[in-house]
């Protein structure tokens, strides 16, 4: 097996992720999907970091994590404020955001 | 491990490729669950076991460190604040099935499907036949993590710092975010006391549960003076789903057990006036089927 497989299974996470991201309508499950598609790119960069035979890609990939983890924080803590003005997690409900 | 790359590799091992064909699958199919479980929860669930697959992807690609990263970070920090919150906002609060946009989801799947195509056509396009492994990598300066830690704070200390920026401004922001200022004054004990005698219905502290009872668990009511139980006592929620345990017969029982002994003991042998009687009998059967 070639590590280029590795790749295909990252773009494959990444794109259903994409689609959930369209599909769903739960905030807390489209947030989700973001985290899915950050782990498949987290992937591809560790692969890559195998493939040159370099650490770069991994540095790059903790990187990531920080950052969603920041980012996880941050959104749920917005999620949460939201269901609590309007009992409702649905992205749908947008035009509601004029209180 | 595979030999140090000295010489560039095109092929992994075999174990490795049984293991990729495994746990990959799995990996897909836990990314799909993520994408259409009903329940949020069940998307947490399906998301963490994809991503402790993702963790043994790293681990044996070589990334020992963010292998390790990927399950204290990814499915034990973040993964739990993602059920924390769904437990927060509620379960059922489930996705509705009417579309405000008209052919969306369709739409939507055509796109990441067209999506999927493109990148999987770039990537077969790349000319990726040989690698170099991690080997050489992670044996320049002595393991992995020395490694990832000699790149992290020379070529890459700037972004290290700023991370450290971004990490305090997550932190600030969650607190502001649901910090909820309080509008009303709080009410005082005096306040909350006065209130509760002029309504007038329970002046008292409630009965704790199992005072005179069996034992003091949850949900066995305290039995009043007469030996009937106190409604009080449990939890409403435990009475409304009808798991309260009335254990009031129980004693009774016992009691007039004891007394039988005690006038087997001195001889006595005339009947006794029942303490027993049917209807706590019968009492006593319905709190043995209510504890099944």
């Amino acid at each position: 097996m070639n590590p280029a497989n590795y790749l295909y299974l990252s773009a494959l996470l990444f794109t259903i992720g994409a689609a959930g991201v369209l599909i769903r309508r739960n905030a807390i499950v489209v947030f989700m999907c973001v985290e899915l598609m950050l782990n498949a790119c987290n992937l591809a960069f560790v692969t890559f970091s195998r493939l040159h035979g370099n650490l770069d890609g991994q540095v790059i990939a903790f990187f990531t994590m920080v950052v969603a983890a920041a980012e996880v924080v941050v959104g749920l803590a917005i999620i949460v404020s939201i269901f609590r003005s309007r009992h409702s997690a649905s992205v749908d409900d947008a035009n509601l955001m004029k209180l | 491990m595979m030999p140090l790359a000295a010489a560039a590799a095109s092929q992994t091992s075999t174990g490795e490729a049984v293991q990729f064909w495994i746990l990959g699958t799995v990996a897909v199919l836990g990314a799909l669950g993520t994408v259409l479980m009903k329940k949020s929860i069940h998307s947490a669930l399906s998301l963490a076991g994809t991503m402790i697959i993702l963790a043994v992807f790293y681990l044996a690609q070589g990334a020992y460190f963010l292998g390790v990263v990927q399950i204290v970070v990814y499915t034990g920090a973040i993964m739990m604040l993602f059920l924390f919150v769904v437990m927060l906002v509620g379960i059922t609060a489930a996705d509705s099935l009417k579309e405000t946009l008209k052919g969306q989801r369709i739409m939507a799947a055509v796109c990441g499907f067209g999506f999927g195509i493109l990148l999987i056509a770039g990537i077969a396009n790349a000319s990726l036949d040989t690698f170099a492994g991690t080997g050489a990598a992670n044996a320049a300066d002595g393991g992995n993590v020395q490694g990832l830690a000699h790149l992290l704070f020379t070529k890459y200390v700037w972004a290290f710092e700023i991370t450290g920026a971004l990490l305090i401004t997550a932190a600030v922001g969650a607190m502001v975010l649901t910090h909820r200022e309080r509008t009303e004054e709080r009410r005082t004990q005096r306040e909350l006391s006065e209130t509760r005698v002029r309504e007038g219905r329970q002046v008292t502290p409630l009965p704790a549960p199992g005072t005179y009872a069996r034992h003091n668990a949850v949900d066995i009511p305290a039995l009043l003076p007469d030996g009937t139980i106190s409604e009080l006592s449990v939890s409403s929620t435990l009475r409304e789903r009808g798991q309260v345990r009335d254990v009031s017969g129980d004693a009774m029982r016992r009691l007039a057990e004891l007394e039988q002994s005690s006038d087997r003991w001195l001889g006595r042998d005339e009947p006794r006036p029942a303490v027993g009687s049917a209807g706590r009998a019968e009492n006593n059967d319905r709190a043995e089927e209510g504890a099944k």
